[in-house]
């Protein structure tokens, strides 16, 4: 049994030892969580093994490939690769994060929540590991059962709608998606991914250009709707408003980035003629969600649609950078899925830490909380550093290689997405400003208690990484360059199949070529 | 190895100290980690600058850049970017101006902070900013010199919302961190495009290149780096059209004034510049844009300075004015000259500030020049040291800043003689303002005594309203040093030490009256303010009254910040909102998924017919749903 099917299965016996627990003991579901969620997270440490050599393994690692359904032959084939190793370590290390700031917060129907929450990270894991694309569907929907009802009991007032709104939002790019899965399996004869590229690659598979536009767009709709895409985002602030913390913790930093993670895993490496052709729009949409999400996050007199704006438009970047096609601009892509993944889980964080203080998301129930609460301030002001890509913390490092990626291609795109670095920091500085400074009022002062030990210890490691991914890339970097280097090198030779005449829209300049090698 | 990774990372300590731990430090301790690391900076930039030689005045000394290699920051594709410090004789200047004037402005804010809140906190801030301040000018490619350029950014926020608790200090913060985004944003355009063209970002790789291309005659694309690179630099050193955040950011404390906003950072821009020169160097119609903008700047905001009543503000204006001096000097050609005025402009700069603090300190937190007067008596050493730093910004010889000075000006006759004497007449009014706020503070009525001098209190300076009194040796001893720098400050040779970087300007023959004109501005300027504040103070509000059109706009700054507001900060909030969130967001988007959704309802109420509530029923639905599914699919493979 590989390390990986281990990390893949040990949450859902989790979730059934949650589910087995005794009624009545709020405590124990409490500390099974932790225990079997830290426990995911060391054992996923080891994943970390193949990848941290000189030179990075060609090819999947920890591959478990068996029968799993015999007709239609729908197999049980998972594997990591330096595209997914750092989303599964980051889901891993989210799910006890997400655990501790539960921990109080959550009152009624404790084991039931810890519960949906494991299975979540089963969900989760999943997706990123799966190479069987009937697989990866059904783990697709696997994490989103539990985050429905992570927001439609434990949310806020209006979590029904929300949670509706996100299920049958998500649902419907998914049906397509899986009309589409069933396409390919018709054509292909195999649900599994890596034959199915493999057919794709050699040109015993050749698709129509009609059909690979429409196979392109099912996907690309699904997941588009996942990142969110403008102008498919509208379920985002709304979920976030309405999902509890660890609801929104993990939807932030690890749900959104199914969507990302499906762009560069299916859509870029199956249908590149297709995306080609769709790049310059899709840029177009990536280019406005930057700036109309930053813009509309600006507005926001609610602390968690701001962030939920503010993710629209940092998740705009990694669309920006996969569709660059350029080496800068997937790398930068990838570390911005980790590097939002860290930040912007921070801050849905943070921003549960005053919630649970003062019951309140409106900003305007804040104001001098730095008084009070010096540390929570420091932390605070070091997450909004890092979302504003600050330079020495993570998101500069995605933020700058995807523009540079993006400007090798399409530099007027890149001119507005820069715009939204302006404009990231005038709606976190001013978020910050009316939160945290300024003359505490009474009430505020007297509900304010500064961090505890637990709000420390979630704290911790994502302002440590924040530093570490900003400062020493090279940790992180190499994987997931030597991944995109492959998915790059192949799509340059599906552009270059000349039975496919492509129509050259677009000018690849000698730079982009040679940075493919 | 010269080891010049300590240089940066022993203020880092410092700031790792005080920041961690400082809440429980006895005040002594910080005072020795905040001003020992800095003092240990400026002794390791001493011992190493020495070793290279630098001291011994060999003409071969330093003429390579030494580079110390330490580890790849990013590497993706064929772009790597390393974090490397390298030391050439640009670096070497402003390693002793930032390390040197920041020894001094560290011991002299232990004086002034003494009695305010958040002691650790400030020290904590201000080691930091020496961190990045060092890795900007020791950085060796273009995006570390960005990471001490943001770096230094965040310290200023930091440092000007020093007393959060006031908004206007927040707002002055968040005012300097968004402009000087916007500046950044065109550094950053720059950056990828110079990554694009040159497929590197160390300097060495990238100007190398460039020596060898031909100079741009029509705009292209190095002139476009240029110009981007240059938005960059009026951002961070306060030039139109982005100056507008340097005014504000007096609201932080007196010793962050002195350090941050005139005698380091700000200079910033001018040395990105200079480091560009290469560059620049290839646009010619860059390097013009660059000395049009320099010009005006130091025009309009030595104006603005004619009227301003605070202290800070006025050297606020002429800290804008004198970069804009700087850039002058950069865009006529005269690298060096710009550079030589960033050194003595940080000697007599960080004089007048930490002088207006010493002032702003005895008059327990008043900075209205209306509001003082008479304080020659009371604060002696204060002063004659005032007085030092502004002969010499009105640059009489043989101060230091007439050396600088007339070095900008000889290039910018040359140049273009009109610029000439439009920086002429802006020395008569630099002179004139500096004095002015001179004399309204030292001489005449001492008008604080009816006044009462404890309206203006940011500075808390809570001890007392006795009579204004002498500041302690922690602030007058880097006066008096500053002081001495400003005199003679002038004869260390900078633009001779750069010859071998930058080409030395050889003044034209028969242009040698262009100096005495100047410095008779400055002596004019420095006579018209003696008449209007010391021998008849009535002349002032006449002139205001006669003309007084031009003096409100004067005085209230041109309405620059109001125009700014109404056409760019007011449309974009209230378009973001009114029409973006409300209309788009929540009325088209979400109009049209709860539209579907409506929809589907209603097609759910004829459905709901199936949904009796018999399990047998439901089970039913599936079997069937499930048969058809099998069957499309079982169809379509069979067509395979």
């Amino acid at each position: 049994m590989s390390l990986l099917n281990i990390v893949l299965f040990l949450p859902l016996v989790g979730f059934l030892l949650l589910i087995f627990t005794p009624k009545g003991n709020d405590q124990l579901p409490r500390m099974l969580a932790l225990g079997i969620s830290l426990l995911v997270f060391v054992i996923s440490l080891g994943l970390i093994g193949p990848f941290m050599g000189s030179t990075i393994p060609e090819g999947y690692q920890f591959i478990t490939d068996s029968p799993w359904i015999n007709s239609p032959p729908i197999r049980y084939h998972v594997g990591l690769d330096g595209l997914s190793l750092w989303l599964v370590l980051l889901t891993t290390l989210l799910t006890p994060i997400a655990v501790l700031v539960s921990w109080k917060s959550i009152g009624h129907r404790v084991k039931e929540f810890f519960a949906f929450l494991i299975l979540l990270e089963f969900g989760l894991i999943g997706v990123f590991v799966s190479l069987d694309l009937f697989l990866f569907y059904v783990f697709w929907e696997v994490g989103l059962v539990p985050m429905y009802f992570l927001i439609g009991i434990w949310g806020h007032d209006r979590r029904i709608y929300a949670a509706v709104k996100f299920f049958l939002y998500t649902m419907a790019g998914s049906v397509l998606m899986l009309a589409g899965i069933i396409y390919l399996y018709n054509r292909a004869g195999t649900f599994d991914y890596v034959q199915i590229l493999g057919q794709l690659q050699s040109g015993r598979l050749v698709l129509s250009s009609q059909a690979e536009m429409l196979l392109f767009s099912a996907f690309f709709l699904a997941f588009a709707i996942k990142v969110p895409l403008f102008p498919l985002h509208t379920w985002l602030p709304d979920a976030h408003v309405e999902a509890p913390t660890a609801g929104s913790i993990m939807l932030a930093s690890v749900m959104l980035k199914m969507g990302t993670y499906g762009l560069v895993r299916y859509s870029v490496p199956l249908f590149p003629n297709a995306a080609h052709k769709a790049a310059p729009f899709i840029i177009g949409l990536a280019v406005i969600g930057i700036v109309y999400g930053a813009l509309v996050a600006l507005v926001q007199p609610n602390m968690k649609k701001l962030v939920a704006y503010s993710s629209v438009s940092h998740l705009g970047f990694v669309v920006l950078g996969v569709f660059s096609f350029t080496q800068q601009g997937l790398d930068g892509a990838v570390y911005q899925m980790l590097n939002h993944g860290i930040s912007t889980g921070a801050l849905f964080m943070l921003v549960g830490f005053l919630y649970e203080r003062r019951h309140s998301l409106e900003i305007s129930a804040y104001g001098g909380v730095a008084t009070p609460a010096p540390n929570l301030a420091i932390v605070f002001l070091i997450t909004t550093l890092a979302s504003v890509g600050l330079p020495m913390l993570n998101n500069f490092v995605g933020e700058y290689l995807v523009l540079q990626g993006a400007s090798q291609v399409n530099f007027t795109a890149t001119v507005f997405a820069a715009v939204g670095v302006i404009l990231s920091a005038c709606y976190m500085l001013w978020l910050y400003q009316r939160t945290f400074y300024g003359k505490a009022s009474e009430s505020l002062s007297h509900h304010m208690p500064d961090l505890s030990a637990r709000e420390w210890a979630v704290s911790l490691p994502l302002l440590l990484l924040m530093f570490w991914m900003g400062i020493y890339t090279q940790t992180f970097m190499p994987p997931i360059s030597a991944q995109n280097a492959r998915i790059l090198q192949q799509y340059q030779q599906q552009q270059n199949r000349p039975q496919l005449a492509v129509t050259p829209d677009r000018n690849f300049s000698a730079s982009e070529v040679a940075n493919a090698r | 190895m010269h080891q010049l990774w300590l240089i940066p990372l022993l203020p880092l300590a410092g700031f790792a100290i005080n920041g961690l731990f400082g809440r429980r430090l006895a005040k002594p301790v910080i005072n020795a980690v905040a001003v020992g690391s800095v003092l240990l900076s400026f002794l390791w930039v001493l011992k190493t600058l020495s070793a290279l030689g630098v001291f011994g005045g060999g003409e071969s000394v330093l003429e390579q850049a030494y580079q110390e290699h330490y580890f790849t920051w990013i590497q993706s594709g064929s772009l790597n970017i390393g974090v490397d410090f390298a030391i050439d004789r640009l670096t070497a200047v402003m390693l002793m101006i930032v390390t040197g004037i920041g020894s001094l402005i560290h011991i002299y804010a232990v004086g002034y902070m003494a009695h305010e809140g958040g002691y650790y906190r400030f020290f904590a801030y201000l080691n930091l900013f020496m961190f990045f301040m060092l890795t900007l000018v020791l950085g060796a490619n273009f995006l570390l010199l960005f990471v001490g350029w943001e770096g230094v950014g965040l310290c200023s926020y930091l440092l000007i919302g020093f007393y959060f608790l006031e908004k206007f200090a927040t707002d002055a913060g968040n005012k300097a961190f968004i402009v000087n985004r916007i500046g950044d944003f065109g550094f950053s355009l720059a950056v990828f495009l110079i990554a694009m063209h040159f497929g590197s970002l160390d300097f060495g790789t990238v100007f190398g290149k460039v020596k060898d291309m031909p100079v741009e005659s029509s705009a292209g694309w190095m002139t476009a780096i240029a110009l981007l690179l240059f938005v960059g630099a009026a951002g961070k050193s306060a030039q139109i059209p982005l100056y507008v955040w340097l005014p504000d950011a007096m609201a932080g404390p007196t010793p962050v004034s002195a350090l941050i906003h005139a005698a380091t950072m700000v200079t910033a821009g001018v040395y990105m510049v200079a480091r560009s020169s290469e560059i620049f160097l290839h646009a010619h119609g860059a390097l013009e844009v660059v000395a049009i903008v320099g010009l005006a700047t130091a025009f309009f905001a030595a104006t603005m300075g004619l009227a301003q009543t605070d202290i800070k503000k006025v050297y606020a204006y002429s800290t804008v004015s004198q970069l804009g001096y700087m850039f002058l000097g950069l865009g006529s050609g005269a690298f060096s000259a710009g550079i030589f005025h960033v050194m003595t402009h940080a000697f007599f700069k960080a004089l007048l500030f930490l002088g207006a603090g010493s002032v702003i300190h005895a008059m327990s937190g008043e900075q209205d020049l209306g509001k003082m007067g008479g304080l020659k008596k009371y604060t002696p050493i204060t002063f004659a040291t005032l007085l030092c730093a502004s002969v010499a910004i009105a640059g009489i010889p043989p101060f230091s800043g007439y050396h600088s000075k007339d070095a900008i000006l000889a290039a910018a006759y040359e140049f273009a003689p009109w610029m000439y004497w439009v920086g002429v007449v802006t020395a008569g009014m630099t002179a004139f303002y500096v004095f002015r706020a001179f004399f309204l503070a030292f001489f005449g009525e001492p008008r604080w005594k009816k006044a009462g001098h404890d309206k203006h209190e940011h500075g808390k300076h809570g001890h007392g309203h006795g009579e204004p009194h002498e500041s302690p040796a922690s602030m007058w001893i880097p006066l008096a040093v500053l002081a001495i720098l400003s005199l003679v400050g002038g004869y260390i040779n900078i633009p001779k030490w750069l010859e071998p970087m930058f080409k030395l300007h050889e003044e034209a023959p028969g242009t040698e009256w262009t100096v005495y004109v100047s410095v008779a501005a400055g002596v004019i300027g420095i006579a018209l303010a003696a008449l209007f504040y010391l021998v008849s103070p009535g002349i002032p509000e006449g002139l205001a009254r006669t003309f007084s059109t031009p003096y409100r706009w004067i005085y209230n700054k041109y309405f620059v910040d109001e125009f700014y507001d109404a056409l760019v900060v007011n449309p974009t909030v209230d378009g973001s909102r009114s029409l973006l969130w409300r209309v788009v967001d929540a009325g088209c988007i979400d109009g049209a998924v709860n539209g579907v959704g409506k929809t589907a309802r209603a097609v759910g109420g004829i459905l709901k017919r199936m949904q009796s509530g018999s399990i047998r029923s439901y089970a039913a639905w599936v079997v069937l749903g499930s048969i058809i599914v099998i069957t499309a699919m079982s169809m379509a493979g069979g067509g395979k």
